[in-house]
């Protein structure tokens, strides 16, 4: 069976311009030929520093940017070639969390707004009944539907946090993006939101692509490590593996660098 | 001796819309020479307007600084001039912030920016004072120095800019270094370089102010720690102590929330609720409602005792013998000395 998430020796560059023309002068090669694989349900941790292409990968899979090259495969098939229903569904299927989603929202829109743009969108839900899908997918992340009337800035991070992730599930995803999506949020609050997404997993059966650089989190949730460097690859294998027996040097500073108090 | 930097009832407020803002509300700390205290706390827990109450870098207004004495070597901050005060940061204070940006202009070039610094507390010839400008950006690990005098802080990445940061506070080789978040900003590496930078470059004897909300940086810089919550410091202890046997609830909550390789397959103990609001914190013990072993008692003020040696708790648990458990049930053998039970001196002003 083919997995549920594949990438093909992708490719995503940004052009460089230059002068009043703006003539394309280069390209940073922001993903320079990644190829990973995430199973149906699984957890997949990405690593590397910021400005190695993490946040470009994630943009590309989404269809946010449009790969140089290279293949992206939902169930084996490849996605460029969908249109139409097939491309919405895929849309559904694939859905992301940011660091801070509510920073490029519109902040008129209530909390119900948010999280059933979506949805009706997508047909899942209808003027009359949506009022009912929120509360329940509020109170599949720990909110209570007194809040759907709110407007986001009267929300706490964690808070917010959960609303993102309850705006990405309300299009029933197979794989959740996470990208930095806990890295904001304060210490005592993280511990909540990664519980929630463990809970969130073995609930819904979500496969995960969580994108970091905190390598405690991914430590603590992956089944599966990739390292990235430079738009590459440099390492990727069973999460234990890499953790215990780093192959790159890259992989190894990274772990040394991760301090952690209990040695 | 006295220590070098002693901070005794410290309040820091903000005036804003909404009311004051009691950032920093009655904290006692001192820092010995050739020691790196970590302050340690949540996002809004007055971390920032502590540290920056030294050296007065806050704005004021809105900011509203009180204090029973500030202290440098036993002299007092507050019977200086604001010329004389003025003296101290850069020469006898370094202070490198989170954001490089808020310390370098981008309208000057690193170089001169370094040499600036440089004259400013020394009557030096430019010549001279650019060579030792040099110097420093070799000493901070900056390749191509020479070329990199000409550059504009944009020019630099984030780390580059960090380690200029670095060599600005540093040139004067001050006597207390204040630090916060150095690196919160940067790569997991290029952050392992940087605190490498600053343990090396630290004169032996000077005092560093470390400011931060990740645990694994104080467990690799720290020789002692403040925990900080909602304006109050509610634990200091040795830095290994603090990690083999955290005395109050909420440092025991924090380093079991931590995720890392230890915790695979397991729920992380999440503290429920969430941080209060500085508009007004709760009364009592500010961590009552979140924490899981709060009693009646609780709704009074805890003072700091003393749980050992130079290990302080702000709960009343640290009253009972072997009450303040650690986090994993062990529980910790009553303090050694007969009446450390009681609440130290420096807890002697009722907190709000
Ligand atoms: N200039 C200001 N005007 C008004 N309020 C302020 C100002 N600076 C800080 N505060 C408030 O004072 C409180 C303490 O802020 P502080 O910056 O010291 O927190 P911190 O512990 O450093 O947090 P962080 O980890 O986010 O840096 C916060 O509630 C903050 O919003
Ligand atoms: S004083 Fe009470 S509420 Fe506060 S930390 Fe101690 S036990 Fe918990
Ligand atoms: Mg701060």
């Amino acid at each position: 069976m083919p997995p549920l998430l594949e990438i093909r020796d992708l490719r995503t560059y940004y052009p460089i311009r230059r002068g009043v023309l703006a003539r394309t002068v280069g390209a940073v090669r922001a993903v320079d030929g990644v190829s990973l694989a995430v199973e149906a349900g699984e957890a997949v941790g990405l690593v590397g520093e910021s400005g190695c292409g993490k946040t470009t990968l994630a943009r590309t899979i989404l269809r946010l940017e449009t790969p140089h090259s290279g293949e992206i495969r939902l169930d084996g098939v490849d996605v460029a070639t969908l249109r139409g229903a097939a491309l919405k569904a895929y849309r559904r299927a694939v859905q992301v969390v940011f660091q801070d989603p509510f920073a490029s929202l519109n902040p008129r829109h209530t909390v119900l707004d948010l999280v059933t743009e979506g949805m009706l969108a997508h047909g899942l839900a209808t003027p009359a009944n949506r009022r009912e899908a929120a509360a329940r997918l509020l109170d599949d992340v720990g909110l209570s539907a007194d809040l759907l009337d709110r407007y986001p800035h009267a929300f706490s991070g964690g808070q917010r946090q959960r609303i993102a992730i309850a705006r990405a599930l309300a299009l029933g995803p197979r794989l959740l993006i996470c990208d930095e999506a806990v890295s904001a949020l304060d210490l005592s609050v993280r511990a909540q939101i990664l519980n929630l997404l463990a809970d969130l997993r073995e609930k819904h059966g979500l496969a995960y692509l969580f994108i970091t650089h905190d390598l405690g989190v991914v430590q603590h949730l992956a089944d599966r490590i990739v390292v990235m460097r430079r738009g590459v690859v440099v390492e990727s294998g069973p999460a234990e593996q890499v953790m215990a027996r780093p192959a790159h040097p890259y992989t190894r500073e990274l772990l040394a660098a991760a301090a952690t108090p209990f040695h | 001796m006295p220590p070098l930097l002693e901070i005794d009832d410290l309040r820091v407020g903000f005036a804003t819309d909404a009311g004051e803002i009691r950032a920093v509300d009655g904290v006692s700390l001192a820092l010995q020479r050739g020691e790196v205290l970590g302050l340690v706390g949540e996002s809004g827990c007055g971390k920032s307007a502590l540290a920056l109450a030294v050296p007065r870098l806050l704005p004021m207004p809105p900011a509203r600084i009180e204090a029973a004495a500030i202290r440098l070597d036993g002299v007092d901050l507050a019977t200086l001039s604001d010329h004389g005060r003025r003296g101290l940061r850069g020469r006898r204070i370094g202070v490198i912030f989170q954001e490089p940006m808020t310390a370098l202009s981008p309208l000057h070039r690193i170089g001169d920016q370094l040499v600036e610094a440089i004259r400013l507390h020394r009557r030096l010839p430019r010549r001279e004072a650019r060579g030792e400008a040099l110097d420093w950006l070799a000493r901070v690990g900056i390749a191509d120095p020479v070329q990199r005098l000409r550059a504009w802080p944009h020019e630099l990445s984030g780390g580059m800019q960090q380690r200029v940061m670095i060599a600005m506070a540093l040139v004067h080789d001050p006597d207390l270094i204040i630090a916060d978040e150095p690196t919160t900003a940067l790569d997991v590496t290029t952050q392992a370089q940087v605190l490498e930078l600053m343990r090396r470059l630290r004169r032996g004897n000077s005092g560093l102010l470390l400011i931060t909300h990740d645990m694994g940086v104080i467990a690799v810089m720290a020789t002692r720690v403040a925990v900080m919550y909602a304006g109050q410091i509610v634990e200091t202890a040795p830095s290994r102590e603090l990690f083999a046997r955290p005395g109050h609830p909420y440092t025991q909550a924090l380093l079991a929330a931590l995720p890392s390789a230890a915790t695979r397959g397991r729920r992380l103990q999440a503290i429920p609720g969430q941080v209060p609001s500085p508009l007004a914190w709760p009364t009592g013990c500010r961590f009552r409602d979140r924490c899981s072993r709060a009693m009646p008692r609780c709704a009074a003020p805890p003072p700091l005792y003393t749980w050992g040696d130079g290990h302080e708790v702000r709960c009343f648990l640290a009253e009972m013998p072997g009450g303040a458990g650690d986090a994993r049930g062990a529980s910790r053998p009553p303090a050694e000395a007969p009446g450390s039970n009681e609440p130290s001196p420096a807890a002697a002003a009722p907190p709000g």
